[in-house]
């Protein structure tokens, strides 16, 4: 059985925003909202990295722990739902959770917090609803229809992958060992490795391609 | 025998040393346990018009779409 989870490169990691906008649109977030949101960390400076987060469906998740109506479960693929008709709004999962993935809208004229909005690994939410109300609450549902989360499909460099944990760590495995470097070495060589079967980019190439 | 005084202070010392043991209780300890889920049930993403509840043409799909994404095997080596 799948157990569905994301990894972002930091090494490929382009800053792009990409994810962000894809999930956006295709989810017709509410807004206020982002469910995925490209962090840069030393931004401008040499050696800065960035990294897609979102929810990452934890396999102990915090905010499942202290939803005081119980609103989260984890579906049998792992993917962490909620359900919207049960949450109150009351924000303790999003001082629980370590990535700042549930966010809220602005549901009234004076600041009144909607309820919680997070990324739902593209699998739409809880119940059982016309096609439509499901899509208003929870945005589309694209593993139904054995798709990955648009976010890591339409990712340009493939830095944010997304799926069966175990696949995607030896995916990244691979990288690492192409690579054969540690991930203090930026540039192009260190994000995609030199051609199997040929010879190193000569030097100076660096970043041309 | 004993004295009526005599008894009596040993009842009392009695009742003395058992309130002070009962202070040397071990403290309370409140144990959480995990709620259970209020809302609505979750759908197999299987249970979908295009997959029909074969879970392992499911798997396979997204197995294949994950793998997919390694750009190492899709682009093959020259």
């Amino acid at each position: 059985m799948a157990r569905m989870k994301f990894i972002c490169d930091a090494n490929r990691c382009i800053e792009c925003n990409g994810c962000v906008t894809a999930c956006k649109n295709a989810n017709e977030v509410p807004w206020g909202v982002n469910r995925r949101r490209v962090v840069t960390l030393n931004d401008g400076e040499p050696g800065e990295r960035s990294i897609s987060v979102a929810c990452m469906h934890c396999s102990d998740a915090p905010c499942m722990a202290v939803c005081p109506v119980d609103c989260f479960t984890r579906s049998e693929d792992g993917v962490v739902l909620h359900d919207k008709d049960q949450c109150i709004g009351c924000g303790y999962c999003l001082y629980a959770c370590p990535f700042g993935a549930p966010q809220f809208p602005q549901a009234g004229a004076f600041g009144a917090r909607g309820k919680m909005d997070k990324c739902t690994f593209c699998q739409g939410g809880p119940g059982k609803g016309s096609e439509e109300a499901q899509y208003e609450k929870y945005g589309q549902n694209r593993i139904a229809a054995g798709k990955l989360p648009l976010c890591a499909e339409m990712c340009s460099t493939k830095a944010l992958l997304a799926g069966d944990g175990d696949v995607i760590a030896n995916i990244f495995r691979e990288r690492v060992t192409v690579r054969g470097k540690g991930a203090e070495v930026i540039g192009w060589a260190t994000a995609y490795g030199t051609p199997r079967g040929g010879a190193a980019p000569a030097a100076g190439t660096e970043g041309k391609k | 025998m004993m004295s009526v005084p005599r008894t009596l202070g040993a009842v009392v010392a009695a009742l003395l040393f058992a309130v002070g043991l009962s202070a040397c209780e071990e403290k309370k300890v409140t144990r959480y346990e995990a709620g259970k889920y209020s809302g609505a049930p979750v759908t197999s993403p299987w249970d979908s018009p295009q997959y029909g509840g074969k879970q392992a043409e499911w798997e396979a799909a997204v197995q294949a779409r994950t793998q997919g994404q390694n750009d190492y095997t899709r682009i093959p080596a020259k």
